[in-house]
């Protein structure tokens, strides 16, 4: 008990301490390394409540892809962060006022909301004892059998807002030159390749 | 009972952890010799043949002397990014071998999620290489780390899915399960292999993509990039570089052996089971990984990222699709579907 405790209260802090890096990091790739420091500790909280699985994704979804786009992007870009810093006064009142009105959500639902009675055994599907069934096989049953319908929607929508993005942004250019592989490897020399017989001091015509 | 209480305990798992490094470090000393034998040996070299008999200490003298030399650290470079890259992409290497079972049993950490442990490191490892090269502050090691980026997170996503389809035949995400469903009369005709044949060509080459050997070893090419995002590195932190490299491999080697060639099992029915089968196995994948580096000329990185995301993508995601139809099917004799349905 002890040493979970102490476990606990390490990767708590290195959660904590990972998001003020973010925040006060002048650098926007130090930032972005912070911010994976604060979804590993996350990843250990998860571990040691005993939701192996859900760790393992969220190191390989978050840590492994996310945020290795993140730095990509980051990295590309040449952000400035003191041209960003003096626009902040400004912006302060804003940021203010959206971070009140998430703590009040947050209140609200700690404190007053509460499911209707036809949600409440959807939302607390219970999970069999470990010895029946452990972590995975249980999110599985959850998933792919009592939900199915709604995580394949889920899937669906996901799917839509991907395709969405991309005909946003894919422009298609004319006159660029591409390699069709199939032709490539069927191109032969023989029709690909002509020798001529060059007469010096004529050239070719 | 001494060693069921808290601290004994502790020291056991200490001691295992030794043990599994150990025998990681020492292995990478032969196979680092080991690659470069082979390939001297088909441009018909002699390879390393001065220190120790045939040569067999190279890799000691070698490893002394990048620890003895000194440090260099660019100018423009982020220092502790810097010196933080090497240092990620050795023990990140090195932390993926406490979940890789050597034989029944033998293994540091029996985890119920093992296989996404090991996937989950293993994407980890792109790190070493992306801050690397950005800490850097140099132009060759950052297109290094760029591509490395972009090539490491295309091809785990075959590899994600190659594994869904042994998981699939297995039902059980733990490593030492799925040796045990290769297990049967008929030795090495009930491995992985033989149900899983396309998948087993596509996944070695993905995890020769996947931890940048040749063929695909664009982050470090070094006729276009110079040596990609560790030029700027010298002496232990490129030692680091180097070694996390060749863990990685042989932790392929190892993850390659364990999914489609039956781990610790033995091939002929009668003879007995043990780790000597297991790394036997790795050291034949360890030839394949270095005869592929001696023979195959390197890729373009345009055709490197169309093999990944429009050959191996639909035909691993068409494989999962066709296994999952098998085993609910009960198709082939239960050949596909090892599980108590």
């Amino acid at each position: 008990m002890l040493i979970q405790t102490a476990v606990f209260a390490l990767f708590a802090a290195l959660a904590v301490g990972g998001g003020f890096g973010v925040v006060f990091s002048r650098n926007p790739v130090r930032a972005v390394l912070w911010l994976i420091l604060a979804f590993l500790a996350a990843a250990g909280l998860f571990v040691l409540q005993g939701a192996e699985f859900v760790a393992m994704l969220l190191v390989i979804v978050y840590v492994g892809a996310v945020a290795v786009l993140f730095l990509f992007v980051v990295m590309m870009l040449d952000v400035d962060f003191a041209t960003l810093r003096a626009g902040m006064a400004r912006s302060i009142p804003v940021g203010i006022l959206i971070s009140l009105l998430i703590l009040m959500m947050i209140v609200w639902q700690a404190g007053r909301w509460s499911a209707g009675s036809d949600a409440r055994p959807g939302i607390a599907s219970p999970t069999p004892p470990l010895e029946e069934a452990e972590n995975t096989v249980a999110l599985g049953r959850i998933l792919y059998t009592d939900h199915v319908l709604l995580f394949q929607i889920a899937g669906l929508i996901l799917l839509v807002a991907m395709i969405g993005a991309i005909v946003l942004t894919f422009r298609h250019k004319s006159g660029v030159k591409r390699q069709d592989v199939v032709r490539q490897m069927y191109r032969d020399p023989a029709q690909s390749i002509e020798l001529k017989d060059v007469d010096p001091g004529k050239g070719l015509r | 009972m001494f060693w069921e209480s808290g601290f004994g305990l502790f020291l056991l798992v200490f001691a295992q952890c030794l043990l599994v490094v150990a025998f990681v470090m020492i292995s990478l000393v032969f196979l680092v010799y080991g690659d470069r034998k082979i390939w001297a040996a088909v441009q018909m070299r002699r390879g390393p043949n001065v220190v120790g008999a045939f040569g067999l200490l190279q890799s000691v003298a070698d490893a002394m002397k990048y620890v003895f030399k000194e440090i260099v650290i660019p100018a423009g470079a982020d220092r502790p990014i810097f010196l933080m890259a090497p240092l990620i992409s050795f023990v990140l290497a090195l932390t993926a071998w406490a979940a890789i079972p050597f034989a029944s049993n033998w293994v540091v950490a029996n985890l119920n999620v093992g296989i996404l442990y090991i996937f989950a490191i293993s994407s980890l490892e792109v790190y070493g290489v992306i801050m690397g090269g950005w800490a850097s502050n140099s132009k060759y090691a950052f297109l290094g780390a760029l591509r490395s980026a972009a090539q490491m997170i295309s091809y785990e996503v075959s590899i994600g899915l190659i594994i869904v389809g042994v998981l699939i035949t297995t039902g059980s995400l733990n490593l030492s399960a799925i040796v045990m469903a290769q297990d049967g009369n008929a030795g090495i005709f009930n491995w992985y292999w033989l149900p899983h044949l396309p998948m087993v060509v596509l996944f070695f080459v993905s995890t020769l993509a996947e931890t940048n050997r040749p063929p695909f070893d664009l982050p470090e090419a070094e006729s276009e990039l110079v040596a990609g995002y560790q030029v700027e590195y010298s002496s232990t932190p490129f030692l680091l570089f180097m070694a996390g490299e060749y863990a990685a491999i042989f932790l392929m080697c190892a993850l390659m052996s364990i999914l489609f060639f039956g781990g610790w099992l033995s091939p002929i029915p009668g003879l007995p089971d043990g780790a000597l089968w297991m790394i036997g196995k790795m050291a034949v994948f360890f030839f394949l990984f270095a005869m592929v580096k001696a023979v195959v000329p390197r890729y373009r990185y345009d055709q490197l990222m169309r093999l990944g995301w429009k050959v191996f993508l639909p035909v691993s995601l068409g494989w999962v699709a066709l296994v999952g139809l098998f085993a609910q099917y009960d198709l082939f004799w239960g050949f596909y579907a090892r599980w108590d349905a």
